[in-house]
């Protein structure tokens, strides 16, 4: 069908016929947005909750529609594109779907649904405590933001990107602001939102300069037509294609654009944390990846050795600042799960760097899809343990590490949970998926020769194990004080339930995401 | 020596892997009815004991069936495909080289459970501590039965959340550092060693041991061996551990529980060794080569240094704790199994391969006599036990104090006990290392050595005095090297006859204290096993270098043989 309309489509390129099947998942996710955002206004505030499932039935419904995408992509090796536009020798897509398009959907879409379950909760405790968080509004935002999250992996030109980008993140500073009344949370809102716009305002400096050196907006195009860019104009690429990097640094937090990380998630409700941690670094990383990998693959001189640097200082600051976090601070959990992930995005970082050094082809795929692959798991487990977090700052507000104290004597299954997400994210038996996933990106820094990076990941990995087993050590101490019960909410089981299994599962057949890193994500 | 189908040995050695880790779930959950037992607590050390008993007895079933007339051939191999996208195969199979080990750590791991079944260490739930001991079990066992590199790594790690937190929870004095000591200290170097093992299995194209072992490394450029020996040795080196990097061992043998300890240096260290005889001899020979100097001269170092620091702490009024002392002692002989390695010499090989062994049976022996003391008195160190005369233990209880004196011979390397033969084939080794490598060098690696074995069982006999012997007043002040050898002569009549019933010191000894036991039966049930081994292994070494020996021929020449 795309291909037929794209050959008529030579005559009125005005005129587009939209193939809806591969646009459904981000547009179902937004329509959703939408509809609640309507609904809200009618609905009675006793029937406020059933906002909660209208969103989780939507962003399930946008998941079940990845599955015929799925066939496509298998029987025929082009990918399903939409929104073409024929030049004289090729047409060049603004929406493509293709593998990667759809493994990081999936990630966007099941982060988006973990976070709705989390947000249930929190929601629901907001309500009675009446603190009231404005439900319809936390829906629409987190709903929006999850559209623009899942647009991202499937654009393939630069403005495509950046309003992706954009409408990924600017429901975002508004959930973190979104507690009323509460002092830490519009300060971190602001502080992400300043930071944020100024590294999107350097991306969009960045991408005029590359489109004005090139003349092309379209990923695939640019990679074609930045190999023989004018000499003049070479040194405008060049500083191009370094400032649109910028923005997707801060995206990833990224050394020196981390320093938002830790007080934008204490302030945020606990979810739009977790939200921020996986889906929000998911964004970033895609961008990452599309931009060097498929846009700028001419100067991998250039942002292979800067990713490389900035790979290795993100893992660093980020680990040895959770190593300095005490365990007695308010919030030190969150703070703590912060700045690992901040770590745990330098790692990420790794195979994107060593994609910068390989030779062939197929070496790029294989790196990027060991990010991928990373960042699958890296999902799963890192809500697993902000779920575990979400459960225990329902008793404990202060949320401090130490209030993780003999969490094994208060309930059994979650201490055990969170000690198996813990040691997933140190990569140690039995978290056998971290400790694969690790091997992985490991295994493309030595293959791309990156053996310096490839030790002081080593060095950053048992610094991480150090804090991440001290954590664990605790929650089979024994209790101080008698253990008191509480019963534990539906859906933050579901959520726990949901990740651990995901877990476990994965630990027995590790092949379900490293695949990804064998064939690479095409 | 029996025949046994092949589709069984696969069963039994998969089992064996896998068994202790299905039971350490087990352990976790409530126990069904009709296992209830006296209490819960008993309930599950029983069922520690029974599951590592299964698995010891499938150990020794697969050492029956296994042919022992091929020892070099893979035996009970199962290859299956596991995570295609690492090339990470589950590949499993025992030869002449794993099977002793394997029997050695099912052996051991049974004792421990047994033993803990009627002296539960202090500390939280037993429950925990079993299923601890059973995911330690597994990852020791299926170090030694894998046969793929990426999955060699992973069992390798699996020893360490187990290990630190028997040390952490049920550990002495200081045992918070200590566990962080030794899970710090392994972690870097099996980080670094993913490294090299990574290096290794990308640049020639596969995981696999086999293949790459018969390759001996022809796929490898020596600069790829170099840096691969370097980086793969350093994580074993630490796990072994070679002379700069053993200061995490004594704190954790220190610290941790008698059983941890039993189980650390018996078979944990053992990894360490075993990974240089099965990946780095054959497959990196030329990198190997490299070092190997270096290795041997570390190793040298260390059983001096070994000794040294024993005779420091056997010494009167240093506050020498009996378990650093043993601990100490450990690094001196796995000294001995590096340096019969580094030769690159079948003998030496052979000569490391016995010594592991033996170590694992004397050392576990020793390390269950000292925990036994110490529970008996309330401390291991030494001066607070002798108290300026020695302890008496031959009067206050003959047969500990001759099961000691038994363990000390023969970790001194008395022959006709286990302990010597490996070390004197690693000696023969270095005598006459590989053909590339310097011989003078090696020569006076070997004087030095030699001179090591004296200073051991100069320690070694200064601690039966202090300990086994006693009250005599004035005896202390005698505690010179010119009076060793013959108590040593002394002393070995004794610990020949301390398993018997030897009642010649009881009388003086009951008078002074009357409260110290004599051996309960669970400790003779826990120790006699490895009595009699080091005894069998001392008298018949060929039993178990018959099995080494083809096996070490075909590493080390690999395709060419």
């Amino acid at each position: 069908m795309t291909a037929a309309s794209t050959a008529s489509a030579s005559t009125a390129s005005v005129i587009q016929s939209v193939d809806w099947v591969a646009v459904a998942p981000p547009t179902i996710v937004a329509v959703v947005g939408l509809a609640v955002l309507v609904a809200d206004l009618f609905l009675h505030e006793r029937n406020k909750h059933l906002l909660g499932w209208f969103s989780l039935v939507g962003l399930a419904a946008a998941g079940l529609f990845l599955l015929p995408l799925t066939d496509s992509h298998n029987s025929a090796r082009a990918a399903r594109s939409t929104f073409c536009l024929s030049g004289p020798r090729d047409t060049a897509c603004s929406y493509t779907v293709d593998e990667f398009t759809l493994v990081v959907q999936l990630l966007v879409i099941g982060g988006a649904l973990l976070t709705a379950l989390l947000s249930m909760t929190t929601l629901k405790d907001a309500r009675s405590a009446d603190k009231g968080l404005p439900e319809g509004e936390y829906w629409f935002l987190l709903l929006s933001s999850a559209a623009g999250a899942a647009l991202l992996p499937a654009s393939r030109d630069l403005a495509t990107l950046v309003v992706a980008l954009e409408v990924a993140s600017l429901p975002a500073f508004a959930l973190v602001g979104l507690k009323h009344g509460d002092k830490r949370s519009s300060e971190a809102a602001l502080k992400f939102f300043l930071s944020s716009v100024t590294a999107t305002a350097v991306t969009l400096l960045g991408i005029s300069f590359v489109y004005a050196a090139t003349g092309t907006m379209h990923l695939t195009e640019l990679g074609a037509k930045l190999g023989n860019v004018d000499g003049q104009l070479d040194t405008l690429a060049r500083t191009g294609v370094v400032l649109t990097l910028v923005g997707f640094a801060f995206k990833v937090a990224a050394v020196p654009f981390h320093f938002w990380v830790p007080d934008t998630y204490v302030g945020a409700p606990l979810p739009v944390a977790a939200y921020l941690s996986v889906v929000g670094k998911a964004v970033g990383f895609t961008g990452l990846i599309l931009v060097t990998v498929v846009a700028f693959p001419e100067y991998a001189d250039v942002w292979g050795p800067a990713l490389a640097a900035l790979a290795a200082l993100t893992m660093t600051a980020g680990n040895v600042a959770a190593l300095r976090q005490r365990s007695t601070r308010a919030y030190s959990a969150v703070r703590l799960l912060a700045w690992s992930s901040v770590g745990q995005a330098g790692y990420l970082l790794v195979p994107i760097a060593a994609a910068g050094y390989a030779d062939r082809r197929t070496d790029v795929l294989e790196s990027t899809g060991a990010t991928v692959a990373y960042a699958l798991m890296y999902a799963a487990v890192n809500l697993g343990a902000f779920a575990v977090a979400a459960l225990v700052g329902r008793t404990k507000a202060l949320n401090r590490v130490s209030d993780y104290r003999g969490l094994y004597a208060r309930s059994p299954l979650s201490a055990l949970v969170l000690a198996f997400f813990l040691l997933c994210l140190a990569g140690l038996p039995p978290g056998i998926i971290g400790l694969f996933a690790k091997v992985t990106v490991f295994s493309a820094a030595v293959d791309a020769g990156l053996g310096w990076l490839a030790v002081v990941m080593a060095v950053n990995v048992v610094i991480a194990l150090y804090y991440y087993l001290q954590w664990t050590a605790l929650l089979f101490r024994a209790p101080e004080g008698e253990p008191v019960r509480h019963r534990i909410p539906v859906p933050i089981t579901a959520a726990i339930a949901v990740t651990a299994v995901l877990g476990v599962a994965l630990s027995g057949a590790p092949q379900l995401v490293l695949q990804f890193a064998e064939q690479g994500v095409r | 020596m029996i025949g046994i189908s092949e589709s069984v040995m696969q069963f039994l050695l998969a089992l064996i892997v896998v068994g202790p880790l299905a039971g350490a779930v087990a352990a976790l959950l409530p126990a069904p009815p009709g296992l209830k037992g006296k209490s819960p607590d008993q309930a599950v050390l029983r069922h520690g004991v029974t599951v590592t008993g299964a698995v010891l007895v499938a150990a020794i079933v697969l050492t029956l069936g296994f042919d022992h007339d091929h020892p070099s051939k893979m035996q009970a191999t199962t290859d299956i495909s596991w995570i295609p996208a690492l090339d990470v195969r589950i590949h499993l199979g025992i030869d002449g080289i794993s099977l002793p080990l394997l029997v050695l750590t099912a052996l051991l791991t049974f004792l421990c459970a047994l033993y803990s079944y009627f002296k539960m260490p202090k500390g939280p739930s037993p429950k925990a501590f079993v299923a601890l001991i059973l995911v330690l079990e597994s990852g020791t066992l299926a170090t030694f039965a894998v046969l793929d590199l990426l999955l060699f790594f992973l069992a390798f790690e699996m020893v360490l959340i187990p290990m630190y937190f028997l040390i952490a929870r049920w550990g002495g004095a200081e045992r918070t550092q200590a566990a962080w000591k030794f899970i710090l200290y392994t972690l870097l170097g099996s980080v670094v060693m993913l490294l090299g093992l990574l290096l290794i299995g990308l640049r020639a194209g596969t995981f696999d041991m086999v293949a790459l072992a018969t390759d001996n490394g022809s796929e490898l450029s020596t600069s790829v061996q170099v840096i691969a020996v370097l980086a793969v040795g350093l994580g074993l080196a630490v796990k072994t551990p070679m002379w700069p990097l053993h200061s995490w061992l004594p704190d954790a043998h220190t610290a941790a529980p008698t059983v941890g300890s039993v189980l650390l240096a018996g078979v944990l260290l053992k990894m360490g060794t075993y990974g240089f005889v099965r990946i780095l001899l054959p497959i990196a020979p030329e990198g190997m080569e490299t070092f190997a100097p270096y290795l041997a001269a570390f190793a040298v170092v260390g059983i001096i240094y070994g000794s040294l620091a024993c005779l420091a702490l056997a010494r009167p009024g240093a506050k020498g704790d009996l378990k650093r002392l043993i601990a100490y002692s450990s690094v001196g002989h796995m000294g001995f199994v590096l340096l019969g390695i580094s030769t690159m010499s079948p003998t030496g090989v052979n000569g490391a391969l016995f010594a592991n062994i033996a170590h694992g049976l004397i050392t576990g022996l020793l390390f269950f006599l000292v925990g036994a003391l110490k529970d008996r008195t309330g401390t291991s160190d030494l001066d607070t036990l002798a108290q300026g005369s020695g302890a008496a233990l031959y009067g206050k209880a003959p047969r500990l104090g001759g099961l000691l004196a038994f363990g000390a011979v023969a970790s001194l390397g008395l022959p006709g006990l286990a302990g010597f033969w490996g070390e004197m084939l690693a000696l023969f080794g270095a005598f006459k290392p590989a053909s590339d490598l310097s011989r003078p060098a090696f020569l006076t690696f070997m004087a030095i050595a030699a001179f090591g074995t004296l200073l051991t069982a100069a320690y070694m006999l200064i601690v039966v005095r202090r300990v086994c012997m006693g009250p005599a007043p004035g005896s202390a002040e005698a505690a010179s090297g010119g009076a060793s050898p013959a108590t040593g002569g002394a002393n070995s009549v004794t610990g020949g006859a301390g398993s018997a019933p030897g009642g010649t010191g009881a009388a003086p000894g009951a008078e002074r204290t009357p409260g110290l036991a004599d051996v309960h039966g669970y400790e003779f049930a826990a120790w006699t096993p490895l009595v009699a081994l080091t005894v069998l292994a001392g008298l018949w070494p060929a039993a178990l270098l018959g099995l080494t020996d083809p096996v070490v021929q075909q590493l080390l020449a690999g395709g060419k043989s």
